[in-house]
């Protein structure tokens, strides 16, 4: 069987056809779209994508109520089991507010929405989804987003670092993220969340496709043939 | 079905008017949250709103901190221990704000 993928829709979800898209395009896998409120994932993923947007209207605060919806339950199995979960922007957001990534999203420093490209220095080689990069390597991809701060207490920071556990950092000033920390793994290395947007910068047209790595990475780990 | 189910949830929310509870009088308390960031957590929005101050004239503000107020109207054999439950797991984030418990009535 190919590579098998599921893109989770919030209300308020906006770059979950961008990321089913680019994962069909990349691995040439299949992508099923999944409702917030279904209570079950399909059987036998390789991959879980929450992606970028406003879920719930950031009620409360960016993917708190997300976190709590039906389909997490069934994604935060699915990551225990070492099912690959990438949770882009509001998705980053998502996973620290259901305890699946440390730390938290506070609102960017500057209080002003950025949205540009960002030059980001790879952290680590070393993970499902960055082995096609190498470490301290310049990419360039692209932001939207309010609240990208990233915080966690510093000892956290520290064993984030200890542990090989940034993905990605900021190149330059962004969001006045702790550490110019851009993304982070979990403990097991099978959960990223990362605020850039890697599904934005995969074509020519896009002015970039460093963020076709990111789904690349993840194909060539799990060990699917297309 | 799941989404069935969320279209019933108003309805049961309203459960109070059935027939069985007309006319009792159901006993409430109302209890607000207030949830602050924690000492060390950045906070733009109140180095903003103290800008703003200063910007308007007023003197003698060393700091802002905003935070948020949630008023939660319960059922008064809603337990401590389940106001502190809702607090921990959704009201408040513990990894960059407290929570503190005031009942009103």
């Amino acid at each position: 069987m190919g590579f098998t993928a599921a893109v989770i829709t919030f209300p308020g979800s906006n770059c979950d056809r961008d990321m089913a898209v680019a994962i069909e395009e990349i691995t040439g896998g299949t992508v099923h779209r999944v409702w917030h409120g279904d209570s079950d994932l399909p059987q036998g993923l390789d991959f879980i994508g929450l992606p970028g947007g406003f879920s719930y209207g950031d009620y409360l605060r960016s993917g708190a109520m997300a976190a709590r919806s039906r389909i997490m339950q069934a994604v935060i199995e699915q990551a225990a089991r070492g099912v690959a979960v990438l949770g882009v922007c509001n998705g980053f957001q998502v996973l620290t507010e259901a305890g699946l990534l440390p730390g938290a999203l506070l609102r960017n420093d500057g209080q002003k929405f950025v949205c540009r490209d960002i030059s980001l220095t790879v952290g680590t080689s070393q993970s499902l989804f960055t082995n096609g990069f190498f470490k301290d390597q310049k990419i360039t991809i692209p932001v939207a987003h309010h609240d990208g701060n990233f915080y966690a207490d510093a000892a956290t920071l520290d064993r984030l670092e200890g542990e090989d556990r940034v993905a990605f950092r900021y190149a330059e000033p962004v969001n006045g993220s702790q550490r110019n920390i851009a993304g982070v793994l979990n403990d097991a290395g099978n959960v990223l969340g990362m605020m850039p947007h890697p599904e934005r910068m995969i074509e020519a047209a896009h002015g970039g496709s460093d963020g076709r790595v990111v789904f690349e990475s993840v194909l060539r780990a799990v060990g699917v043939a297309a | 079905m799941a989404r069935l189910a969320q279209l019933a949830l108003p309805f049961a929310a309203l459960g109070g008017i059935g027939p069985t509870n007309f006319g009792e009088r159901v006993r409430t308390m109302k209890v607000r949250v207030h949830v602050s960031l924690k000492n060390g957590v950045l906070d733009p929005q109140g180095r903003a709103i103290h800008h703003a101050l200063e910007g308007m004239g007023f003197a003698g503000i060393n700091d802002v901190r905003a935070g948020r107020l949630i008023e939660l109207d319960l059922a008064d054999d809603v337990t401590d221990a389940a106001i502190d439950e809702m607090c921990a797991k959704l009201l408040a984030n513990q990894v960059i704000e407290n929570y503190r418990i005031e009942k009103v009535s």
